[in-house]
């Protein structure tokens, strides 16, 4: 009899056993820590990561550590070859002052990139903003309100089929003036040229979000929040919209990158800033008369173009492995 | 399907007259003046009158009436005439004569006709910027195919880093750097296209093909980039796919399996990749072809819109978003016919 209680509390406890586990259970992980783990092992966007705060930070501070005026003319010591030429033409004419050279009129052109960089940067960060920000707009409004479905998407079609690069150039030769005129030329420039770039690239984000959105919208915690009567511009802030960060941030760096190219290709054809005011573009289309004098001069801008843009490239393509749960943790 | 195309061609005419529309506002806003160039000696009144000469003064919605019949109405005529008269695919048709000197839309900058300008131009284009989107699709093709079957071999990473880069370095830094290595330093090949040049023998045909390497390979490297990511990605769809462990385990070949099953599903969504881009050929690669000196539609757009010849920009523009609405129609319509899947009606 007593024998039989003690088998079965036995057994009971074999029986429980098997549901409880052998170890201690692992610390509870946030999602940005799964996030995290998952890029690290991505090298090309941990690398491109780096760079790009290199870069940024370089821009920022830059003027701070190198304190030379970019358009500060020294006409006695123009073309001034960069140092490194030293090490295959001992000749060449080159000052620890200016460490990469000076150009045609004798400014420093460390400091013109430096310039340039903060200038180049500027536009294509706010750029990548302004067009996230419509494009998130249109793409949360088209997805939630069904009325604006229909009338929002057409126009990103229509969008899309306009001819972006031409129409940049339109846009920006034709208003150069009347902007330059109210704003000044620096301020009327970058807003003009901020402002064409935002509002001719914002469709592919909006198109992602619309379909993120459609697909969440039906979602059980979607129709919870609305049963206790959350207002859909609460439901969109509180519930939607931390739940496509994810598409949103990649789109951001594929934006940021565009917009660089497309301020760069703009100042190239000489439709960009006004020529006392260095961007990369700019420095670089200066410099192509007298590219075989002086090759450092198209190589240095041109380098710390694609660089850049390859490094948010490859920060793009890690977010995007490291944002995807499915990919995550294989 | 056929449904599905008319319907698609009739949607398309109101999107492409609010395209017209609002190309032709933002040019009406631009505070430009074709009379700008003109001497100043040159009285006001006159000038007035050479203004409306121009057809300035009269009412925009004037304007923009004129020039839709002049694009959508007049053009046509001289077009089918020409087609008719001169070209060598129609020409034994009889003249049609639907043309009688009726105003068509003339440059502010030539004073001639705006369309005969883009004829002009459009071969230079369409040899370099379509020979270097062949180019493209027939590296890039190998690549993709090739990077997927291995995937994460050493090859592909190569790949990628490759197509990361033709990503990444924008054309006006690419093409400056083959100038500087490839006619600077090694002098082999000419850093100017010279459009005049014909080929006629072998010589000649040799000259050509040096002038021409180096911005086919510019515009090429980009569109490789491109199309080799989309390629890789569509065959790695499919490589997992049930159908190809079927075609495995009856016992066919790899390549077999690999370059008839896997490649002929995939190449689905790139053959609509692909129609996508035409459109970008003819609109040229203005920074090339500004580069390169190669006198195409990129060029001349740049040019007009310096010199501020509105009904050319207008005009140029209008076609650029023709053949983009029309290859947007091609490629939907063109995957809806190779993928029995897709069914739109």
């Amino acid at each position: 009899m007593t024998d039989q209680n003690v088998n079965a509390a036995a057994a009971e406890i074999e029986l429980y056993g098997a549901l409880k586990d052998k170890e201690p259970p692992k610390e509870p992980r946030s999602q940005w820590r799964d996030v995290w783990d998952q890029f690290r092992k991505h090298k090309g966007a941990l690398i491109g990561g780096g760079f790009l705060l290199f870069i940024t930070l370089a821009v920022l501070i830059g003027p701070l550590i190198w304190q030379v005026d970019a358009k500060q003319l020294d006409i006695r010591n123009k073309d001034m070859r960069p140092l490194y030429t030293l090490l295959w033409d001992g000749d060449a004419r080159t000052s620890w002052a200016k460490p990469l050279g000076s150009d045609n009129l004798g400014r420093d052109i460390l400091a013109t990139l430096i310039a340039g960089g903060r200038a180049s940067m500027a536009v294509g960060w706010t750029a990548m903003i302004l067009a996230l920000f419509i494009g998130t707009a249109v793409g949360v409004s088209a997805g939630y309100f069904r009325r604006l479905d229909g009338p929002l998407m057409r126009l990103t079609d229509l969008f899309l089929s306009l001819p972006i690069l031409p129409l940049l150039l339109v846009a920006v030769t034709l208003f150069r003036q009347p902007l330059r005129a109210s704003f000044g030329p620096e301020t009327g420039m970058f807003i003009l040229i901020v402002g064409v770039i935002g509002i001719t690239s914002w469709m592919q984000t909006a198109r992602i979000v619309r379909g993120e959105i459609l697909a969440l919208k039906e979602r059980e915690f979607i129709l919870a929040a609305r049963s206790i009567g959350t207002t859909p511009f609460k439901i969109i802030r509180r519930h939607l919209l931390p739940n496509v960060v994810s598409p949103i941030m990649v789109s951001a760096t594929l934006g940021l990158a565009t917009a660089i190219i497309t301020e760069s290709a703009l100042s190239f054809l000489g439709v960009g800033f006004p020529s006392d005011f260095p961007t990369w573009g700019k420095l670089l289309s200066d410099a192509v008369p007298r590219m075989e004098e002086f090759p450092e001069r198209v190589m240095l801008p041109g380098i710390l173009i694609s660089l850049t843009v390859l490094s948010v490239n490859y920060l793009g393509d890690g977010l995007r492995d490291a944002l995807d749960p499915r990919i995550r943790g294989r | 399907m056929l449904t599905y195309t008319i319907r698609r061609l009739v949607l398309s005419l109101p999107t492409l007259l609010f395209i017209s529309l609002v190309i032709f506002l933002l040019l009406q806003l631009a505070p430009g003046d074709p009379m700008a160039q003109v001497p100043l000696t040159v009285p006001p009144e006159v000038k007035q009158k050479m203004r409306e000469a121009l057809g300035l003064g009269a009412p925009i919605h004037v304007q923009y009436w004129k020039w839709l019949v002049q694009f959508f109405w007049i053009e046509p005529q001289v077009f089918i005439d020409w087609l008719t008269r001169d070209s060598f695919l129609l020409g034994w048709l009889p003249d049609t004569n639907l043309y009688n000197g009726q105003l068509r839309v003339i440059s502010w900058q030539t004073r001639s006709p705006v369309m005969d300008i883009v004829m002009q131009r459009m071969p230079q284009t369409l040899w370099v910027v379509g020979m270097s989107y062949i180019v493209g699709i027939l590296i890039a093709l190998p690549i993709g195919i090739y990077s997927a079957y291995k995937q994460y071999s050493l090859f592909d990473q190569a790949g990628t880093f490759v197509s990361m880069i033709g990503f990444s370095i924008p054309p006006f830094f690419s093409g400056v750097l083959v100038i500087v290595i490839f006619s600077v330093n090694l002098g082999w090949f000419p850093s100017i296209y010279d459009t005049t040049h014909v080929v006629t023998d072998w010589a000649s045909f040799k000259v050509q093909f040096n002038q021409m390497i180096m911005p086919v390979m510019v515009l090429a490297l980009q569109t490789t980039a491109q199309i080799s990511r989309f390629m890789r990605a569509s065959m790695l769809d499919n490589l997992n796919q049930d159908y190809v462990r079927t075609a495995r385990a009856k016992g066919l070949k790899e390549s077999v399996v690999v370059l008839v099953h896997v490649l002929r599903n995939s190449m689905i969504p790139i053959i609509t990749v692909i129609a996508l881009g035409i459109p970008s050929i003819f609109g040229g690669a203005i920074i090339t072809e500004t580069l390169f000196k190669v006198n195409g539609i990129g060029q001349l757009l740049l040019t007009a819109l310096f010199a501020n010849d509105l009904p050319m920009v207008m005009t140029l523009t209008f076609i650029f978003a023709i053949l983009i609405v029309l290859f947007n129609l091609i490629a939907d319509v063109l995957y809806g016919i190779l993928d029995p899947r897709i069914r739109y009606d």
